[in-house]
C-alpha cells in the first residue's frame, strides 16, 4: 500500500548518512501496512553491511510513535535487492543540489574489465571529472574530483 | 564505556537476534535443514574471515583511498557473513555473534584461500582477485537456489562483489603494468595465492545432498577461469598451475594463519561475555 498517513510519516524519515534524501527518495521504503493504530513498515538495506539500517529502524519507530501509532513494527527484506534505479527523480535532483553527483542508470556490461562512464560535476556541470577512489565515505559513494572547477565531490554509485 | 558516553540517538539500540532471523527475506520463519545450515556456514565463514583480514589494512594501506576502499569491501563482506551466519544459526538458536565469537578453529568452515595472509599489498590484491571472481560466479548462480533465503542473500551480494572484483582487476592491471618493482611483486603474489584456488572448486558430499539448493563448485571453475584469464592476458601475467595446496577448510582443517586471526577477532567477546556498546 502506498497511500495513507502512515506512509507519509514513514516516507519523510531522512537517511541518516545522506540527510538530504528521505528513505522514500532513496527507494528503500518498500511497504507500509496500516491497521488502526498498528503499522508494519518494510524496508530494504542499500548495501549488505550498511550500518544505517539500525538507525533507520529506530528513526521509523520514533517518527511513527510520535505520529500516534501505538504498535510499530519494522521489517527488513533483502529481496528484491535494492538498486539505485529505484531512486526518485526528485531524490536525484536533491542530491545534485546537495553537491553529490547522482547515480546514472544501470548499464549492461560485456566483460570483466570495467568501463568508466563520465560523471558530471554537481557544482559546475563539467564532464572533465576523474575518479579519485571507487570507494568513499559510505558504502554508496565514490570519490571524484572535477578538473574544470577543481573541487572534489562525492558520486552516488550506480548499484 | 557506558557512563561517560554522551547521549546518542542510536547508541542504545539492542536488536533481538531471533527477531532479525525471522525477518530475513524468504525465510518466512523456517529454519534451514542441517545440510543447508552447514552450507551457509561455508559461505558465511569465507566472507567473515576475509572481512576480518581486510580490516587489518585500515590505516596501513599504500594510500588513504585504499584504507577507505578495503574498509568498504570488508563492510560488504561482513554484511554477507552476518546474513549467512544468522541463517545458519537459526537451526539451533545460535546468533551470528555466537557463531563468530564462540566457535573454535576446527568448527570454522572457510577455505584456505580466505585464510592466506595479507602479505604485501600485491598479495592482498591477488587474494582479492581470486576471492571476488569466485564469489561473483558463486552468488550469480546461487541467486537461482531453491532455498529462498540463500537466493535473496546471493542476489544482494552479487552486485557488491562485482564491485570488489572491479577493484581487484584494476589494481592487478595497475601493479602488473606499473614499475618493475610493482610487477615483480604482483607476479610473486599470484604465484603465492593461486595454489589455494583449487580447493574452491572441489566437489563435496554435502553439495551432492543439496541439488538445486547449493551450487556445485566444479561448475564455477570454467566461468572463473574465463574471467581471470582475460585479466591475466591484459596484465601480461601467467596463471600458475604447477602446484595445488591440500586444503581442508570445509572439514575444519585450517591453514596456520586462522588460529591467531581468531584469537584476535574473538578475544573481546570472550573476555567480556555479553558486552554491548
Amino acid at each position: 500500500m502506498t497511500e495513507g498517513r502512515a506512509w507519509a510519516v514513514a516516507a519523510a524519515v531522512p537517511d541518516p548518512e545522506v540527510p538530504v534524501l528521505t528513505i522514500a527518495d532513496l527507494g528503500i521504503l518498500r511497504d507500509v501496512q496500516e491497521t488502526g493504530d498498528r503499522v508494519a513498515v518494510t524496508i530494504t538495506p542499500t548495501y549488505s553491511g550498511c550500518p544505517a539500517v539500525d538507525a533507520i529502524r529506530d528513526d521509523l519507530v520514533l517518527a511513527l510513535t510520535e505520529a500516534g501509532y501505538a504498535d510499530v513494527e519494522v521489517r527488513l527484506t533483502l529481496s528484491p535487492a535494492w538498486s539505485t534505479d529505484w531512486m526518485s527523480d526528485e531524490g536525484r535532483a536533491k542530491l545534485r543540489a546537495y553537491g553529490i553527483a547522482p547515480p546514472g542508470r544501470r548499464a549492461e556490461r560485456s566483460g570483466p574489465i570495467p568501463v568508466q562512464l563520465g560523471v558530471a560535476c554537481p557544482r559546475c556541470g563539467s564532464l572533465r571529472t576523474r575518479e579519485v577512489s571507487r570507494f568513499g565515505s559510505t558504502s554508496c559513494k565514490a570519490l571524484y574530483e572535477c578538473r574544470a572547477c577543481l573541487e572534489p565531490f562525492d558520486h552516488f554509485k550506480v548499484h | 564505556m557506558t557512563a561517560e558516553t554522551p547521549a546518542d540517538p542510536h547508541g542504545a539500540v539492542t536488536v533481538d537476534a531471533r527477531v532479525l532471523a525471522e525477518e530475513l527475506a524468504g525465510a518466512e520463519g523456517r529454519a534451514p535443514s542441517a545440510d543447508v545450515a552447514e552450507y551457509a556456514l561455508w559461505l558465511g565463514d569465507d566472507a567473515l574471515i576475509l572481512s576480518q583480514q581486510l580490516g587489518a589494512w585500515i590505516a596501513r594501506a599504500p594510500e588513504l583511498e585504499e584504507d577507505v576502499a578495503l574498509a568498504n569491501i570488508a563492510l560488504d563482506l561482513l554484511g554477507h557473513a552476518r546474513a549467512l551466519l544468522r541463517y545458519a544459526g537459526t537451526i539451533d538458536g545460535r546468533t551470528e555473534d555466537d557463531l563468530a565469537y564462540w566457535r573454535d578453529e576446527h568448527e570454522f568452515r572457510c577455505a584456505w584461500l580466505f585464510e592466506q595472509p595479507n602479505g604485501d599489498f600485491a598479495q592482498t590484491i591477488a587474494r582479492q582477485l581470486a576471492a571476488s571472481a569466485y564469489q561473483f560466479e558463486l552468488y550469480s548462480a546461487l541467486q537461482d537456489s531453491a532455498d529462498p533465503t540463500l537466493a535473496a542473500i546471493a542476489a544482494k551480494a552479487v552486485r557488491e562483489v562485482e564491485y570488489h572484483r572491479d577493484h581487484a582487476v584494476q589494481w592487478t592491471l595497475r601493479l602488473a603494468g606499473g614499475t618493475d618493482e610493482s610487477r615483480r611483486r604482483m607476479i610473486r603474489a599470484v604465484d603465492d595465492v593461486w595454489p589455494y584456488v583449487d580447493e574452491l572448486f572441489r566437489d563435496d558430499e554435502l553439495i551432492g545432498r543439496l541439488p538445486g539448493v547449493a551450487v556445485e563448485p566444479a561448475r564455477l571453475r570454467a566461468p572463473f577461469e574465463r574471467v581471470v584469464d582475460a585479466v591475466f592476458a591484459e596484465a601480461a601475467l601467467t596463471r600458475p598451475d604447477e602446484f595445488t595446496a591440500a586444503g581442508g577448510g570445509r572439514r575444519g582443517a585450517h591453514f596456520p594463519t586462522l588460529g591467531p586471526l581468531l584469537a584476535e577477532m574473538q578475544v573481546l567477546a570472550r573476555r567480556h561475555p555479553g558486552a554491548v556498546w
